[in-house]
């Protein structure tokens, strides 16, 4: 943990400047991703998750956005890297697959194709050598019968096949970074835990480090080393995995983690949403952006804009939250005990909220 | 795929018969004009018109017209004589292909160069001077009618009418065999006239199609890939070329079966002018001799539409 991360992204932000304004898509986020480790990005649609991944491949760039910060791969800044550059890094050193394999993966190039594609991008392979390679990564993310397999259509692959092309196709340059955005969110249950297996198998094999885009707080329980979680555009919390289960600490991953079933809860309590909708990203929330929605929000949280602080007594927990820690640990303790917000409120002796 | 091509070629077969039939009910029992009375000369006596019926077989009861017409075609493959000049309807459509050929095939041919390159570029260079340039020449070659296009064309560029005599002018086509030179300098105009407004349809299609795909996943993948942009480009182009190859065989059948304005203008005897003429003479052999040629091309098109489009995107399957 000590030794220097593989990709350190500081302060990035990220706007698209559009007809009804500029979208502030990732607003000054920082995080880093250590070799062999895997990090988990959680948070809705439209919390700037999938941008700030995809601004580090540098395809937000023809799209008009606007970038400032730094994304430090290996001491190179990504940011001010020219196009030719960041095109050799795109699927070699990083490499990055998506949330629907079928509209990923070219619907009239057969498979091979489009693996060899991806080797040739790199590699000065002939095309004998790239369709052994294709054929060899094939068999790596388990799909039977390779030899048969490259040559057919994707949409004669099913989804978890798919998507097992869509890491082999990823794996084709043995990348030390793979950034999955929802790699499992397509997919049927079962097929999604054997893809998150067979992700960490490989993990295991090629030692590459992992960020994993998701909103599916059990997909991070499975895979995340640490956690950060984002919420328009910023990240609000950040982690070690166990601890953010363990003490979760911002109101919104509270949200997260009631709204998701596990065995160990009684079953007839009910799933809990988090009210409301994500805010636009173009004329934001005063004040903490998440007020809106929070059910313990205080009258001056519409005014103060929170900084992700350092929680007391845990060094590598952070939480961007205006509520004193002791307030929340409180809140979080009758939370888990299965109170609703309201109780919590009135048990913890907060004044209910205002805005 | 070899039944799948048999199937729809009887199915074909059949289709032409009933277009006979629908011509022959067209042209005969709502006839426009009484063949016989244009033959008589002036002031005919209705004892010569008679004659003259009889001889074309006109007096014969309907039912029975049409049971001869058929049993000829489709026995025989004969489609009759001319009225006029006792020619073989065969041989007056034979004469006529091949100019017809020249004009639709070239036409086509510059049609889908033409629209695909210029879409693709407007494309890629979105809301440049090229883009906008290009789209609005569109626009204007979409609007303009093809026989006034040619007649501009005449009477800029042709070499006995025009402001500058550089191209052969109308009534200069010959056949390729005798002078491929000169056939295909006269076939500048025509080709150009025919194709334009088709073009700028195709290259405006071609625009939209690719800009669409240029957004889809699977070009974001071969980006990711760390493609050059010029293979990511060809991906693009490769998906987003379907819709508009496989529209352009249905425009040469229609082409195929005579460009009736574009042959009047540049007074190309090709089928469509044959067609005009032998209407406007009640010439009922040859007319339903163009008619059939006309369908007959149209229904080989779309059988080569089907196959060309499964041989494109393999999610297409013949059933």
């Amino acid at each position: 943990m000590s030794d220097e991360p593989l990709l350190r992204v500081e302060d990035l932000r990220v706007e698209f400047p559009t007809e009804d304004g500029v979208v502030h898509a990732v607003d000054g986020i920082t995080y880093q991703v250590f070799k062999g480790r895997t990090l988990g990005i959680v948070g809705e649609s439209g919390s700037g998750k999938t941008v700030s991944s995809l601004t580090t491949l540098g395809l937000t760039r023809r799209q008009g956005a606007r970038i400032s910060g730094r994304i430090l791969f290996e001491g190179r800044d990504l940011v001010t890297c020219s196009e030719e550059q960041l095109r050799a890094i795109r699927g070699n050193e990083i490499a990055m697959i998506f949330q629907d394999p079928l509209s990923s993966l070219h619907p009239l190039y057969r498979v091979g194709r489009q693996l060899i594609e991806a080797v040739r991008a790199h590699r000065d392979a002939s095309r004998q050598q790239a369709r052994a390679r294709a054929l060899e990564l094939l068999g790596l993310v388990g799909i039977p019968d390779p030899a048969r397999r490259v040559d057919m259509y994707p949409h004669e692959f099913s989804g978890g096949m798919r998507q097992r092309v869509m890491i082999a196709m990823a794996l084709a340059n043995e990348p030390k970074l793979l950034i999955a955005d929802e790699p499992t969110t397509a997919l049927d249950v079962t097929v999604q835990a054997q893809i998150l297996e067979l992700m960490e198998r490989l993990q295991r094999e090629l030692g590459m480090a992992i960020v994993i885009i998701t909103h599916d707080m059990g997909v991070v329980a499975e895979t995340a080393d640490d956690v950060a979680v984002m919420y328009a555009g910023r990240i609000v919390e950040t982690a070690p995995t166990g601890q953010v289960f363990a003490a979760p600490q911002h109101p919104y991953t509270w949200g997260l983690l009631r709204s998701i079933p596990t065995l160990e809860r009684p079953r007839d309590e009910p799933l809990v949403p988090i009210p409301g909708t994500p805010p636009s990203l173009i004329n934001r929330p005063s004040g903490c952006h998440f007020h809106p929605r929070c059910a313990y929000a205080q009258p001056d949280h519409a005014r103060i804009d929170p900084a992700l602080e350092q929680v007391p007594g845990a060094p590598e927990h952070f939480v961007a939250c205006l509520l004193e820690a002791e307030t929340r640990l409180r809140l979080w303790q009758e939370l888990r005990a299965g109170r609703k917000p309201e109780q919590a409120i009135a048990d913890v002796g907060l004044p209910e909220a205002q805005v | 795929m070899i039944r799948y091509v048999i199937r729809r070629l009887l199915w074909g077969a059949v289709l032409l018969i009933v277009v006979s039939a629908l011509t022959f009910v067209f042209f005969r029992i709502f006839p426009t004009g009484n063949p016989a009375l244009l033959r008589a000369g002036r002031d005919p006596q209705p004892k010569h018109v008679k004659e003259i019926e009889q001889v074309l077989g006109l007096g014969k009861p309907l039912t029975v017209q049409f049971w001869d017409y058929m049993k000829e075609v489709l026995l025989h493959f004969k489609f009759g004589y001319s009225y006029y000049n006792q020619e073989s309807v065969t041989h007056l459509i034979g004469e006529r292909v091949a100019p017809t050929v020249s004009l639709a095939v070239g036409a086509a041919v510059l049609w889908g160069v033409a629209g695909i390159g210029v879409g693709v570029i407007s494309a890629l260079k979105r809301h440049s001077f090229l883009d906008r340039f290009t789209m609005g020449t569109a626009l204007v070659a979409i609007s303009a009618p093809e026989f006034w296009l040619g007649l501009i064309f005449l009477l800029l560029f042709a070499q006995d009418i025009g402001k500058v005599h550089v191209l052969p002018g109308a009534g200069s086509y010959v056949g390729l065999t005798s002078d491929p030179w000169k056939w295909f300098t006269s076939l500048i105009m025509p080709w150009i006239a025919l194709a334009a407004s088709g073009a700028a349809i195709y290259a405006r299609l071609m625009r939209g199609s690719l800009l669409e795909t240029m957004n889809e996943d699977y070009i974001r993948t071969a980006r990711a890939k760390g493609l050059r942009e010029r293979s990511v480009v060809r991906q693009g182009v490769r998906a987003s070329i379907n819709p508009i190859v496989t529209l352009l065989p249905l425009e040469i059948g229609v082409l195929l079966g005579g460009a009736v304005l574009i042959e009047t203008v540049f007074n190309i005897p090709g089928i469509g002018r044959l067609a005009y003429q032998s209407i406007s003479d009640s010439d009922f052999s040859v007319i339903q001799g163009t008619v059939l040629i006309a369908a007959f091309f149209i229904i080989i098109a779309n059988i080569v539409v089907d196959i060309l489009y499964a041989y494109l995107d393999p999610r297409v399957r013949f059933s």
